[in-house]
């Protein structure tokens, strides 16, 4: 089954000279994937992955996810969509410090408003116990070590049991065992819950373990 | 507590500092802008209150004819073409009747009739040229509370003594004279009368202290030679003084005499009070907008440092209405905060200020608790927090979180 679908998506930059840095890209990403994209700097590896993760919209070419032309879509209705289904995970974690990783992780789920605030405390709480941070829980997200905050990061990214999980980088700042645990977690994703994971990454041992890898040069699918 | 809020107020205190800045300039305009406008309201009020020591409500009286031919002309020709004033006596014609018409009216509240005769008072050879005010005391007391100006004798002696007089300082310095001395007067159609002082009073206008006199109705009539059915003027006060532009052009149809409203016949002091008004009330305002200005600063300066929050926001599935909401419960909660604070900060200035004495007829400074200022203050406060947090929460809410990621 396809969790995603791309068609001839082309995209073009104008500022400060016309250039295309997508071209014609098209294919699939089945459900339960593990995927990687790999390729140098300007590559169109990011740009991509921002437009199949909705963010980006100015593209041309159309974009599927789960069975869903997602193409001219508005953007609260892309908004609503990427809360129920894509999480992320960036190369910076992105917590908001004022608040405690717990609340961190709760907030996609708040967000979306469909449980209770017992159910959703449970939930943020199972997440952080898969990742190993059932004891900073309560801490503040600012006072976390990198590797727990870039772990704190993933466990919000799954609390809305999303489809798929879009990465950029996300061991860039990790030294090779949080690497390898932050592995060793979107592996098991992937192959236990079924999940999609796609991940932007220059890290060649990374993406050598990965399902999948697609490699871009010049705007295109190698 | 929906997310927005949380995240919202979580924001606002953390950053304790920023928000008690914010809060401090909402007060500090907010109290300005209350207490400048009940000071405003007091000042008008006092105002008011002189003016209609001597100036009635509503002052009913004949006003001059122009002669106007008895046949209409056709072709646009006057008939007559120098008119001059009609030369008719300026006497209300059955005066009782057109006050008895008056007090029908469910607005007017006293109506009493007054002669004014131009005199001299005599002082051996030489003549100070006056005003005598033919008047009933008890109801002209009524009217322009003559009584709370008396500084010596007793007005209430004038109500049984048609040859009591009431004078002005003034007056009774320049003739040195005490309670019960005589006096001599003479009035414009050569009559002379010799009247005893029973009272003397002080305005806060030294003119009419040098000038104005007050006699009983019965004295003005004879100083004129005129018999008792002789009224220059009907003065006319209602229940609520703004209304006077309204209800005299009511009673000129009423009573077929020209009927004034207070306002109009103190044109250039209504000028000078306007002037005041717009004066204050642009301070206030500007005050305000001030306060105005540093919500939107620190709010900008909030988007700006949250810009990452934003972009995560954002791509985890906000829409642009949530971080509006977010940015808006912030200011809107310093809103909250600054008009509570302002409100109770005007109350402690109004207080201080009320105990203030400034002397001459006014005493203390005029200024109350305005409710309408205070309910006026919160809404305008509220009005341009909402604008000032509003246009940042708009930036933050167009955040392109794809061009943060990218960094």
């Amino acid at each position: 089954m396809n969790i995603l679908e791309t068609k001839n998506i082309n995209k073009y930059f104008h500022d400060p000279v016309e250039f295309q840095v997508l071209k014609n890209i098209s294919f699939t990403v089945g459900k339960g994937e593990f995927l990687s994209m790999i390729g140098k700097s300007g590559s169109g590896k990011s740009t991509l992955l921002y437009i199949l993760s909705t963010m980006d919209t100015e593209y041309q070419g159309q974009l599927t996810i789960d069975g869903q032309n997602v193409t001219g879509q508005s953007n609260d209705q892309l908004a609503a969509m990427r809360n129920q289904k894509i999480g992320f995970v960036f190369q910076f974690h992105y917590l908001l410090p004022e608040f405690s990783c717990m609340k961190n992780v709760m907030i996609p789920a708040l967000k979306l408003g469909k449980h209770s605030m017992q159910e959703i405390e449970a939930k943020a709480y199972d997440k952080l116990k898969l990742l190993g941070l059932e004891d900073q829980a309560l801490k503040p997200a600012s006072k976390l070590s990198g590797g727990q905050q870039q772990r704190v990061a993933i466990a919000r990214a799954l609390i809305n049991d999303p489809l798929m999980i879009m990465c950029d980088e996300p061991t860039g700042n990790l030294d090779s065992k949080n690497t390898a645990i932050v592995f060793d977690i979107f592996k098991e994703l992937t192959s236990q819950q079924g999940q999609t994971i796609i991940a932007v990454t220059h890290d060649e041992e990374f993406a050598k373990n990965s399902d999948r890898i697609i490699e871009m040069k010049d705007g295109e699918v190698v | 507590m929906n997310i927005n809020t949380d995240i919202g107020s979580t924001y606002l205190f953390t950053n304790k500092k920023l928000t008690l800045v914010a809060v401090m300039g909402v007060l500090l305009g907010m109290s300005i802008y209350i207490f400048m406008n009940s000071m405003l309201v007091g000042f008008d009020r006092t105002s008011a209150e002189s003016i209609f020591k001597s100036t009635a409500h509503i002052r009913v009286y004949k006003d001059d004819e122009l002669s106007k031919p008895l046949y209409q002309s056709k072709g646009g020709k006057s008939i007559i073409i120098n008119p001059k004033v009609v030369p008719a006596s300026n006497t209300i014609i059955n005066p009782n009747e057109v006050v008895a018409l008056i007090k029908k009216d469910p607005n007017v509240t006293i109506v009493t009739p007054q002669v004014s005769a131009t005199i001299f008072y005599n002082v051996g050879k030489t003549q100070i040229a006056g005003m005598a005010i033919g008047v009933i005391p008890s109801e002209a007391d009524m009217m322009f509370n003559i009584k709370s100006t008396i500084v010596e004798g007793d007005f209430d002696k004038m109500q049984n003594n048609t040859n009591a007089i009431a004078v002005g300082s003034g007056v009774a310095e320049k003739l040195s004279l005490k309670i019960n001395d005589n006096i001599n007067i003479t009035s414009s159609k050569g009559v002379n009368r010799n009247l005893k002082v029973a009272a003397i009073f002080k305005t806060n206008n030294s003119a009419i202290d040098k000038t104005k006199s007050y006699i009983n109705l019965s004295a003005a009539q004879q100083l004129l030679q005129e018999n008792n059915t002789y009224i220059t003027d009907i003065n006319v006060n209602i229940k609520d003084p703004e209304l006077a532009s309204k209800v005299a052009p009511v009673l000129t149809t009423l009573t077929g005499y020209k009927s004034e409203g207070w306002k109009e016949a103190n044109e250039s002091l209504m000028a000078a009070f306007r002037m005041r008004k717009i004066v204050i009330t642009f301070v206030s305002y500007t005050i305000l907008i001030v306060a105005g200005f540093g919500i939107y600063n620190i709010l900008n300066m909030t988007v700006s440092q949250k810009i990452n929050d934003i972009a995560i926001l954002k791509a985890m599935g906000f829409k642009g209405n949530d971080v509006i909401r977010i940015f808006l419960t912030q200011a809107l909660s310093i809103g909250v905060m600054g008009v509570i604070g302002g409100m109770i900060m005007a109350v402690v200035l109004v207080t201080l200020l009320k105990k203030v004495y400034i002397g001459g007829d006014i005493g203390f400074f005029p200024i109350d608790y305005e409710l309408t200022k205070f309910i006026q203050g919160a809404i305008v406060g509220m009005v341009i927090t909402f604008f000032a947090g509003y246009l940042p929460a708009r930036k933050a809410a167009q955040v392109d979180p794809v061009s943060i990621f990218r960094k």
